[in-house]
């Protein structure tokens, strides 16, 4: 289909090259340089959605990202809901079309890479208009660090929608000048199609970068779509510009209908008329522009209807001398149409009273109420904006730190003046970062500015079509009307906030560019009070729509999170470990065998370690090594037993506990010297314990000659463990001797292999005889490999996490957060063995004074055996108990506590549990309930130690 | 006996860092013994017995023998060797700091060290650490702890061109990072492999 409203030339389109692109399946084409919205114009399509909530038709309002209605689903390349058609660049094999109301995402993944990166600057511009291109110029010239950011496709701002001369040349000569400049600058950094999407404090900037957007298809796979700029910028110079404002009147809404603005950059920009039979409505002299524009372009331009009693006499001479008629002291009322706008009904309008009126025939109806200066990113950083009573507009109401705005975005709104604007905000930047100017910054030469005839601040028309306001739309993308206003007025609400939730105005995709400051306006005159006491609703980030896939970046897939892994990952995962997660610990839960469930496996690698040996990797361990002459009096003060008087080459399993006296982790300490402790904390716990060392070291303690240091990845694990462990662990050593005698429970040897430092360790979670084995993870394969060689004969079996839970809960020992949950004592574990009469003091000492703490109700760690011999209880199940009379309580059936932990048991040959139980100790022999699928499992009450209570198999 | 076999955790990576270009080049230091130093108020003895002043200007690193002495905070040093073996750098450091209050604790496989060179390494490292990397803020004898990605690293400014760096990361955290780094790389590598 060829184009039917392109011009004959002009614009920044590529026209030598055609691209070819389906809209609702129809296929049309365009040029490079095209948005999609430029393009469907140019096919003389308007209509491209339907509203959400009234389903009127609904077109093209604007050019750029203020446009409340051209919302388009896009199919091709990638699916997107409710993508702008305005900022949509037009590529080849763009598939799009027309959304009733709301789009749909994907439901395939997104397969285009997205990133981001920290950019530092002295100054950052954001906004490459003349503002801007005159403010980054002069931060370039002086050598400053300078990053430039645009939203558009390419630099001149407001520059590319006009016919501006600077310099006596078209002011797109200049724009190409200052780019070509500012890239032979080394500190600067110039990005195109990237919008400041939200400033923060400290001059921290987030900016979207859409790189490969407009490339379609044609996209190189392994560059980033979509880039997020986290920008820290000493200094930052706002240029962001103005957007155009409508004014409401009934039926405001039909396709056709646009800001005049708009009109100017589809016909400068893209080369296209986007009607050919116009009527201009405006407050203010900017929309005259677009009517002479248009009017040399070739479009009949009907009338231009000026609200003001006088118009603008100088600019009404220019439009009469080009034919067009001016009615000054008209509005627009309404207009008619369905797909499109075919009339315009004016009005005379005279002290807010509308007379009788008459229709106008036109395709396109262009309005204009003012302009609002784009100050989202000051409000953002939290600047307080001011009313212009003159311009109906807000503007920075204050100077921010660090954070100038300049230009349209000012309220500056001849091309001199944005010029001389931007440098002087660049000026005061580079002044306080104290960067000397450069000696030579020559701005261009603008024409004299013309001081325009004062505009009419008008929000609204009043309503004459009888609709009462219920067609005036103030959001068209919400459906929200002046009549929705009044009503949220009438309901009692004052607050421009409440306004806004109540009536939804502003929380569409825009954000209430074109609607917001309407929305002050109006409610405002129906409240009877000043608009600056009515004021904005706040504004957030981010200032357009951002994916959620761009602030993901590339924290997905396998970098989602990260995957720790030991020195023998490796090898477990050549063993086909099944894994774990542990906290970020990629750890091996079993080693199945061909065939082998979890189940099967677990049991087989229990059994080893119980009847032969089992070899663990333990390397996930927290390791701390405390040294200083205080380091006993510190470990004496954080766990609740002695560790002051462990010899040195001795080993004592310890508890530690918060200031409230619950258990908060445990392990063991190795005394290596008189003033040297390495301490073993939970895999979970590595990294809190020793914040919490440190904290009690450096705010309570600091008199205290201790330091605390990390060695967990110093250190692998290698747990030896079963009743042969002595045999494989002797055969690798050969120069320790591995008799209990010699080398009894809890008591470690260093030794070396091979030269290698290497420290063994008479340490049990498992109840069996069994030696850690510590090495440098350098040589953790090595030592692997040595251990299983010499274990061969005894059928040394690798195990998970899992068997390793199994065999300690058979023990009894905790999990400290499986079985534990921040309210258990060392008491309630069975553990008052573990804390020190004696010490005068301990973390967590007072709270165990505590009644509460006495109670000998409070829940206890004991064993539940199911009585059936078969059930494996969920972890997590309820417990409950019958009234003597043989029946439950009426619900809610009070619970006892609940099932902590629970295994199938090898050594016992049935299932068994772990619970926190209400006055569990003195429960054991009882049966008590616990609901597994709608059935009740009668259970007996034991205590927590199941297997070898007696400790008779550590020694072997 | 044989000697008893050495591996670090970026073994698997080795062959990928070798396809990546002259600008972003990644190379693995293993095996280098490294001591975390403990010590209060850094007296002129330290100097004498360590063989280097150790660095008090906060994020800093200066060369120390065959390795690097970083300042880690107020009262903590990463100080390295090239040429000793763990046992012999921690006994020789602390038998230094002792004496002065202070303490030295082997850490040499805590962490593993990659060289990263090339004109576009400052923009891989952009893609994922916070800090101002420019040359004239981070030249070379600067340091940070900060994050790469999502691991926590030590990171060492080894050239004014800012060409230059070493980063330090957690043994168990160096798969992550060397994904994450050709990952970050991948668009300034010629013909994508991955």
């Amino acid at each position: 289909m060829t184009s039917t409203s392109r011009t004959p030339e002009g614009g920044r389109i590529d026209r030598a090259t055609t691209v070819e692109f389906t809209f609702d399946g129809q296929t049309l084409t365009g040029h490079p340089g095209d948005t999609l919205a430029s393009a469907l114009l140019a096919s003389g399509r308007h209509r491209v959605a339907t509203s959400i909530k009234l389903g009127r038709p609904r077109g093209i309002a604007a050019a750029w990202a203020e446009d409340p209605g051209g919302l388009v689903q896009i199919e091709e390349p990638f699916p997107e809901p409710m993508l702008l058609a305005t900022t949509v660049e037009l590529h080849d094999g763009l598939a799009a079309h027309a959304l009733p109301g709301q789009g749909r995402l994907a439901d395939v993944p997104d397969s285009a890479r997205y990133d981001a990166v920290h950019h530092h600057v002295d100054v950052l511009v954001v906004g490459a208009g003349p503002a801007g291109l005159a403010a980054a110029l002069t931060a370039a010239r002086a050598g400053a660090r300078v990053a430039l950011v645009d939203e558009q496709s390419e630099a001149g701002g407001s520059l590319l929608s006009g016919t501006d001369r600077l310099d006596g040349v078209p002011a797109l000569q200049w724009v190409a000048a200052a780019v070509a400049e500012l890239a032979g600058h080394p500190e600067v950094l110039h990005l195109q199609r990237t919008t400041a999407f939200g400033s923060y404090d400290d001059g921290f900037v987030l900016a979207l970068e859409r790189r490969t957007d407009h490339l379609g298809a044609a996209a190189p796979k392994h560059v980033s779509r979509q880039r997020v700029w986290r920008i820290r910028a000493r200094s930052i110079v706002v240029a962001t510009g103005a957007h155009e404002r409508p004014v409401v009147f009934a039926d405001n809404d039909r396709p056709g209908i646009m800001l005049a603005g708009a009109a100017r950059t589809f016909l400068h920009r893209y080369g296209v008329l986007p009607g050919r039979q116009a009527v201009v409505f405006t407050t203010n002299d900017s929309a005259y522009d677009a009517a002479l524009d248009l009017h040399r372009a070739g479009v009949r331009v009907q009338a231009l209807v000026d609200a003001r009693p006088e118009g603008s006499p100088r600019r009404r001479e220019e439009c009469e001398h080009a034919g067009i008629r001016v009615l000054s002291g008209a509005v627009v009322t309404g207009t008619q149409g369905v797909e499109r706008v075919t009339h315009a009904l004016v009005a005379p309008f005279a002290d807010g009273e509308v007379g009788a009126g008459s229709a106008i025939a036109c395709d396109l109806l262009l309005v204009s109420g003012g302009w609002n200066p784009a100050v989202h990113l000051f409000s953002q950083a939290r600047g307080r904006l001011r009313y212009d009573e003159a311009l109906g507009a807000f503007l920075p109401g204050e100077e921010l730190d660090g954070l100038a705005v300049t230009g349209s975005a000012a309220g500056v709104f001849d091309l001199a003046g944005c010029l001389a604007d931007g440098q002087r905000g660049a000026g005061a930047a580079l002044g306080a970062l104290a960067i000397p100017p450069a000696g030579e910054d020559r701005l261009p030469a603008a024409p004299e500015p013309v001081v325009p005839a004062a505009p009419l601040v008008l929000w609204r028309v009043p309503d004459t079509s009888g609709a009462e306001g219920s067609t005036s739309f103030v959001d068209l993308q919400r459906d929200a009307t002046v009549a929705d206003i009044a009503r949220a007025v009438g309901a009692g609400l004052r607050s421009i906030e409440h306004v806004k939730r109540y009536t939804t105005i502003g929380t569409a995709h825009d954000q209430g560019k074109t609607s917001g400051v309407l929305t002050s306006g109006i409610t405002a005159e129906l409240l009877g009070i000043p608009v600056q006491d009515t004021g904005t609703t706040t504004f957030r980030p981010p200032y357009t729509p951002v994916a959620f896939a761009a602030l993901a970046g590339r924290d997905r897939g396998r970098l989602f999170d990260p995957e720790r892994v030991t020195a023998l990952h490796e090898w477990h995962v050549a063993a086909g470990a099944v894994f774990e997660d542990v906290g970020q610990w990629k750890r091996p839960r079993y080693y199945p065998q061909p065939g082998e469930d979890m189940e099967a496996a677990v049991l087989r690698e229990c059994a080893a370690a119980r009847t032969g040996v089992g070899i663990l990797d333990g390397s996930t361990l927290g390791k701390i090594d405390v040294q200083g002459p205080d380091a006993a009096v510190l470990l004496d003060l954080l766990y609740t037993n002695l560790m002051s008087s462990l010899k040195v080459g001795s080993v004592r399993y310890g508890v530690m506990c918060g200031v409230d006296g619950m258990v908060i982790d445990d392990g063991t300490v190795l005394r290596l010297a008189e003033d040297r402790f390495l301490v073993l904390t939970t895999t979970g716990g590595a990294a809190k314990i020793l914040d919490w060392m440190e904290e009690w070291v450096q705010t309570e303690w600091p008199e205290l000659r201790v330091h605390c240091t990390s060695v967990t990845e110093q250190w692998v694990t290698l747990p030896v463990v079963g009743p042969r462990s002595r045999d494989v662990v002797g055969a690798v050593f050969p120069q320790v001797d591995v008799s209990t005698e010699a080398f009894p429970f809890m008591t470690w040897r260093d030794t070396t292999l091979d030269g290698v430092p290497v420290r063994l360790a008479r340490i049990s979670f498992s109840g069996e005889l069994a030696f850690e084995v510590y090495v440098n993870p350098w040589y953790a394969v090595a030592v692997w490999q040595r251990l299983l060689e010499a274990g061969r004969p005894y059928g040394i079996t690798p195990y998970g996490t899992e068997t390793m839970h199994v065999l300690r809960a058979e023990k009894g020992y905790p999990i400290i957060g499986q079985d534990t949950d921040g309210t258990v004592t060392p008491h309630d574990l069975g553990m008052a063995w573990a804390v020190s009469k004696k010490k005068p003091d301990f973390i967590g000492k007072r709270s165990f004074t505590r009644p509460a703490n006495a109670d000998p109700l409070r829940k206890q760690l004991v064993g539940l055996l199911p009585v059936d011999g078969q059930t494996v209880l969920p972890e997590g199940s309820q417990i409950v108990e019958f009234l003597p009379d043989g029946e439950l309580p009426p619900p809610p059936v009070p619970m006892l506590g609940h099932v902590t932990s629970s295994y199938r048991s090898a050594a016992l040959a049935r299932p068994f549990a772990l619970a926190l139980v209400k006055g569990g100790r003195s429960r054991v022999g009882d049966t008590v309930h616990v609901p597994v699928d709608g059935t009740l499992v009668p259970v007996e009450v034991t205590g927590s130690v199941l297997v070898d209570p007696e400790g008779a198999r550590r020694d072997g | 006996m044989a000697e008893l076999l050495r591996t670090h955790p970026l073994e698997g990576w080795s062959a990928a860092f070798e396809r990546l270009p002259d600008t972003v080049r990644i190379t693995v230091e293993p095996y280098v013994a490294m001591v975390d130093v403990r010590l209060g108020p850094v007296p002129a003895e330290a100097s004498t017995a360590l063989g280097v002043d150790l660095p008090t200007a906060p994020n800093t690193w200066v060369p120390a023998g065959t390795g690097r002495a970083v300042w880690l905070g107020p009262d903590e040093w990463l100080v390295s060797s090239t040429t000793e073996t763990p046992e012999e750098l921690e006994a020789r450091v602390r038998a230094a700091v002792l004496p002065l209050g202070g303490s030295a604790a082997d850490v040499s496989a805590q962490r593993i060290g990659l060289r990263l060179t090339g004109a576009r390494v400052r923009d891989v490292l952009a893609k994922g650490c916070s800090i101002d990397l420019h040359p004239r803020v981070f030249g070379r004898g600067r340091s940070a702890q900060t994050a790469l990605g999502q691991a926590g690293v030590v990171l060492l400014a080894l050239s004014d061109a800012g060409d230059n760096h070493g980063v330090l990361v957690r043994s168990s955290f160096a798969g992550y990072l060397a994904e994450w780094l050709l990952d970050a790389a991948l668009e300034f590598t010629p013909t994508p492999t991955r």
